[in-house]
């Protein structure tokens, strides 16, 4: 069980050689256990998986369970699900039950997968070690005393130490493929409007996208066939036929013109994060790729351009969070604005505040023109840089992350240093691409790099008949971090 | 344009978050590192660019005009903090 | 000393008359209990995410095309950002930079007078909940169910140069989103609420500093307010002081207006495009498909009654007032079955601007719930042209019928109130008359013109009003003359 992808474990259950149950008991001992060390999860509520377990048998007993019946996925706690406890990693929501369960979840729910926990995140999804947490921090099952990323860094520990099977995440900035890159195993971030946005928690809601974490690329596509599709309740959700996302993943790369970003390969690669990507890039050259330099002259400025749209949004959307309808209210206050104040100041944590007060001043009177007109104008000089590199290439390759996986409070004192680290992501969210991570090595320390893939908008199944090639040709993704069998 | 002890105050004030003096300097010195990233913006020429405000260039959807949603309000209130006679409460409003 | 002058902008807010909630799908019917009208999109819980109604944005394409404006084919929401309990996402969606529906004008009557005034935009936006401010152990209680209900923001031009010309506008604007069926117009549940700018300068000066004045709720407030307000700037101005520009809120007992403190702070917004929602998109296929259903609007239908029934400008004007009087007007007209159009329009038009108009207003009924319906009404006019009845009986018929006595018909019956408009008939009482009256025709001769009236009142006495006013005088006149 420990070992088994997605894709086998549905096959196992399907075949009733394992039962859901089974399944989800041997998970939720493993959570119990090393996932507690991990802090990895936020909430579990055995009862409710249980009782997702046992009606997927029932179903899989009277013949009508999908390809996912009974299969464990550990879902960000950034997804509202009805009847769960809902934090988004903040103090905030500590105690918010939500009423409602997002696309994410019915689609989850419809497919017959079985909800396992809800996993640690940054705080709102801001930050990209997992240290803003409200809940603590998650460690990196490959040494824990390093950050597994952020912001779904409980996502990407859970898939990694075997406390499920796969799990969900979203993707802001880096959100979903920088923590797969520290944990050495798969996450994508599909094309903006692909995954229904109602019912995840904003933090940037042009930037934000769920998406999967698996250890394969097969096993990405099975998920998001699940959590893909047009919902009407997103505006942004786009109308698109259905497709199947593990289409194409047979295909041979023979003549598949690579992109590499010459911004990617300057300069600030740790050199071993370097020697990876340069042996990957050998090892696509012989599945018959053909390697082809591209530019993005205007990437190096994602970073800042990230930090003046993602904040303002957020700004914005967390303006809900007042103390009123829900979450966290100050116990003791003056008059409403103060009640206001205290609450936001006690409820929310300092990176979070931080944001939404870089936020706050980039819309104010007399900044809106010099840094948000600004910010989108390079937005659009970014995607253009990227469309005219997908005029020369079919996939853009290069690093996910500069490094592998830091040590936790290395960089949480030095905000601009944390945000740096997120250089290689952030322009795919900025465009809207689909961008995703595999495993490709390992550093001195036996930390695991990342590689990205970035493809052109719907993409998807191209980009993951490029990562699931390759690991028919390695064996990175089926390393498994030391002495986390038996816990 | 660099950020001042007041503009902290003045956005903190705007965004209703507390701030204690010695809290607000601290912020000071962290923003003013993050603003001088966002600052290598003004680099770039973008005279004649159109922001980018969605990352698809696409219409909005609309929808009819139909009631779909139903009384959910004991279900809502369940998690608020402060509740009586259906109402959300709230320090007194002063208009 | 200098004369004052006075402009007045005003921004109105029309509830639209949709079904639904702008961005959800709740129910916009009022007085609801609490907060049972609020989703989950409205009360903005984590993760919701606003859809735009298309009827919301229908009724504005209505607006644009009433009053001549331009409908965006691209327009763009964005959020305005503040604090306040009775919005619960911390912004409002509306629109800024990018209003749906740009220019256009409203002419309307000033007294006899005709002027024009020029609207800046009209953009579409969400209302907020309300605060109620009964003590819950000094706190206030928030209600959600108006969060969310589709308002048309409505902005015109200073043009305005007095309570008299703002209130004139008003009516008149309340009058059209009701015409074309955007807005209920109720006042009292805040279906139609009014902010004016209001300042002063001297003539010939620049524009002053204005003040805006809130909770306009009745045509009474607005000018009163208006009239406080001026009158406090000239004031304060000629007192040495300086106008400060504010939001003021008008205090109906008090009959002043007074500084909001609530709104001191909430000056810097941070408008930006809302990044849940993309630019709405009209076509000019649905601004025409729009148009295909748009009611004939009432300045087209003022030239259409004088022209066509050869009513009186004034006539004219009143029946186009709204939508219901000229309904009713055009559907008594059409139920009466006189054969001259030009007869019945006048025998309804006269009827309506006097008797039902008096009735009305004695009853203080709207003419939606007139207990006179237009098909009644009709039978009355059929009555009055077909000679049946004159004048002054037909006055008396309608008041049987305004008291519920049935139709004309069956009034006229009852009370035996047939003219009498047999010439032979009419004649020999004239005769009677004229020899029991011989001082009145003396005085007649001698040139006393007062003294024919006077025969004419006996004549119609004797009758007991029923004869015919235009023969009785014929006849006088003859017998008189010969």
């Amino acid at each position: 069980m420990l070992n088994f992808t997605v894709k086998q474990l549905a096959a196992e259950i399907a075949a009733r050689r394992v039962s859901s149950v089974e399944a989800a008991e041997f998970f939720l001992k493993r959570i119990k256990t090393l996932g507690k060390t991990l802090n990895a999860f936020i909430s579990l509520d055995e009862e409710k998986t249980l009782v997702a377990a046992r009606a997927a048998d029932a179903l899989l007993a009277a013949g009508q369970g999908g390809s996912l019946t009974g299969v464990p996925i550990a879902h960000k706690d950034i997804f509202c699900a009805k009847g769960w406890l809902t934090t988004c990693g903040s103090k905030m929501l500590a105690n918010f039950t939500a009423p409602y369960d997002a696309h994410v979840m019915e689609q989850f729910n419809a497919a017959g997968t079985v909800t396992i926990g809800k996993t640690n995140m940054d705080e709102f999804a801001m930050g990209s070690s997992n240290e803003t947490s409200y809940f603590g921090p998650v460690k990196n099952p490959w040494d824990i005393t390093t950050v597994p990323g952020g912001s779904s860094g409980g996502s990407a520990a859970a898939v990694a130490a075997r406390l499920a099977p796969a799990a969900t995440g979203t993707d802001t900035g880096g959100s979903i493929r920088q923590p797969a890159a520290l944990t050495g195993i798969c996450g994508l971030k599909p094309t903006y409007g692909v995954v229904s946005r109602y019912g995840m928690i904003a933090f940037a809601s042009s930037l934000d996208q769920a998406g999967p974490f698996a250890r394969t690329a097969e096993d990405l596509g099975l998920l998001l066939n699940v959590m893909a599709g047009f919902d009407a309740r997103d505006s942004t959700s786009l109308e698109r036929e259905r497709e199947d996302y593990t289409r194409e993943l047979e295909k041979p790369l023979t003549g598949l013109r690579i992109g590499l970003p010459r911004e990617f390969f300057a300069e600030g690669m740790a050199p071993d994060v370097a020697k990876a990507i340069d042996e990957a890039i050998a090892q696509y050259k012989k599945l018959g790729c053909e390697m082809v330099e591209v530019s993005l002259p205007n990437m190096k400025l994602s970073v800042p351009v990230y930090y003046v749209l993602a904040p303002a949004e957020a700004s914005s959307n967390l303006s809900r969070f007042d103390g009123v309808r829900y979450g966290y209210r100050a116990p003791e206050y003056g008059d409403l604005i103060d009640m206001y104040k205290k609450s936001r100041a006690q409820g929310f944590g300092a990176e979070v505040k931080r944001r939404i007060l870089i936020g706050t001043y980039v819309l104010s009177h007399g900044y809106y023109d010099a840094y948000y007109i600004k910010a989108q104008k390079l937005r659009r000089l970014i995607a253009q840089d990227f469309a005219a590199a997908f005029k020369r290439c079919d996939v853009i390759l290069g690093p996910t992350s500069p490094g592998t996986a830091f040590k936790i409070g290395e960089k949480s004192g030095d905000p601009v240093q944390m945000y740096l680290s997120d250089i290689y992501t952030i322009a795919v969210n900025l465009a809207g691409l689909p961008g995703m991570s595999l495993p490709c090595g390992f550093d001195r320390a036996s930390l695991p790099v990342g590689l990205q893939l970035i493809g052109d908008y719907f993409g998807e199944a191209k980009m993951l008949n490029v990562a699931h090639q390759y690991q028919l040709a390695t064996d990175w993704h089926q390393r498994m971090p030391q002495g986390i069998e038996t816990c | 344009m660099s950020l001042t002890i007041d503009d902290v105050k003045r956005i903190a004030h705007l965004a209703r978050i507390e701030a204690a003096p010695h809290e607000a300097e601290q912020v000071l010195g962290q923003l003013s590192g993050i603003f001088a990233l966002i600052g290598e913006m003004q680099a770039v020429d973008t005279a004649g660019v159109e922001p980018m405000s969605h990352a698809q260039d696409l219409m909005l959807r609309l929808r009819d005009d139909v009631v779909t949603e139903r009384d959910q309000h004991a279900a809502f209130q369940a998690v608020a903090p402060q509740v009586e006679a259906d109402l959300y409460l709230v320090p007194k409003v002063i208009e | 000393m200098m004369k004052w002058e006075v402009v007045i902008g005003l921004e109105t807010h029309a509830q639209l008359s949709t079904r639904s909630k702008i961005f959800s799908g709740s129910s916009t019917a009022f007085g609801a209990s609490p907060n049972s009208q609020a989703s989950a999109v409205d009360i903005a819980l984590p993760g919701v995410l606003p859809v735009l109604n298309r009827g919301a944005v229908e009724r504005a394409i209505r607006f644009g095309l009433a009053v001549g404006a331009t409908i965006s084919p691209r327009s763009i929401f964005a959020r305005k950002n503040y604090f306040y309990p009775d919005l619960p996402k911390g912004y409002q969606i509306s629109q800024y930079e990018l209003p749906v529906v740009q220019g256009g004008s409203l002419t309307i009557m000033v007294g006899e007078v005709e002027k024009t005034v020029r609207l800046t935009r009209a953009h579409l936006e969400e209302d907020a909940g309300k605060s109620l401010h009964e003590d819950f152990h000094g706190m206030s209680g928030i209600d959600l169910n108006r969060a969310g209900t589709p308002l048309l923001e409505i902005v015109t031009e200073p043009d305005m140069a007095s309570a008299e010309e703002a209130v004139a506008y008003a009516k008149a604007l309340h009058a059209l989103v009701q015409w074309i069926g955007i807005c209920d117009g109720n006042m009292q549940e805040g279906s139609f609420r009014c902010d004016a700018n209001v300042s002063v300068r001297r003539a010939g000066e620049p524009l002053g500093t204005r003040c805006e004045i809130k909770n306009l709720n009745s045509f009474n407030f607005m000018d009163k307010a208006i009239r406080y307000e001026v009158r406090r700037q000239i004031e304060l101005i000629e007192d040495g002081g300086r106008v400060v520009q504010e939001t003021r809120l008008y205090d109906p007992d008090k009959d002043e207006t007074r500084s909001m403190r609530s709104k001191e702070d909430a000056m810097d917004y941070r408008y930006f495009p809302d990044p849940d929602l993309l630019p709405l998109t009209i076509t000019p296929h649905w601004i025409a498909e729009v148009k295909a259903t748009m009611p004939e609007l009432p300045v087209a239908k003022q030239t259409r009654f004088t022209g066509e029934f050869g009513l009186s400008d004034y006539d004219a004007r009143l029946l186009t007032q709204s939508r219901a009087w000229s309904d009713y007007f055009e559907a008594a007209l059409a139920a009466s079955g006189v054969p001259d159009k030009t007869v019945a329009a006048k025998s309804v038009a006269n009827l309506m601007t006097s008797e039902l108009a008096a009735a009305l207003n004695r009853s203080e009924t709207d003419i939606a719930g007139a207990p006179v319906t237009p098909h009644a009404l009709a039978g009355l006019v059929l009555r009055s042209a077909d000679g049946t009845l004159n004048n002054k009986m037909a006055k008396e018929v309608f008041a049987a019928m305004w008291e519920g006595e049935g139709d004309a018909d069956a009034i006229i019956d009852k009370r035996g109130l047939k003219q009498i408009s047999d010439s032979g008939e009419i004649e020999k009482i004239v005769d009677q008359v004229l020899s029991a009256n011989a001082k009145s025709v003396e005085e007649f001769r001698a040139g006393k013109d007062k003294a024919f009236n006077a025969l004419v009142g006996q004549v119609m006495k004797a009758t007991k009003g029923k004869a015919n006013p235009a023969q009785v005088n014929d006849l006088l006149k003859k017998k008189l003359a010969g």
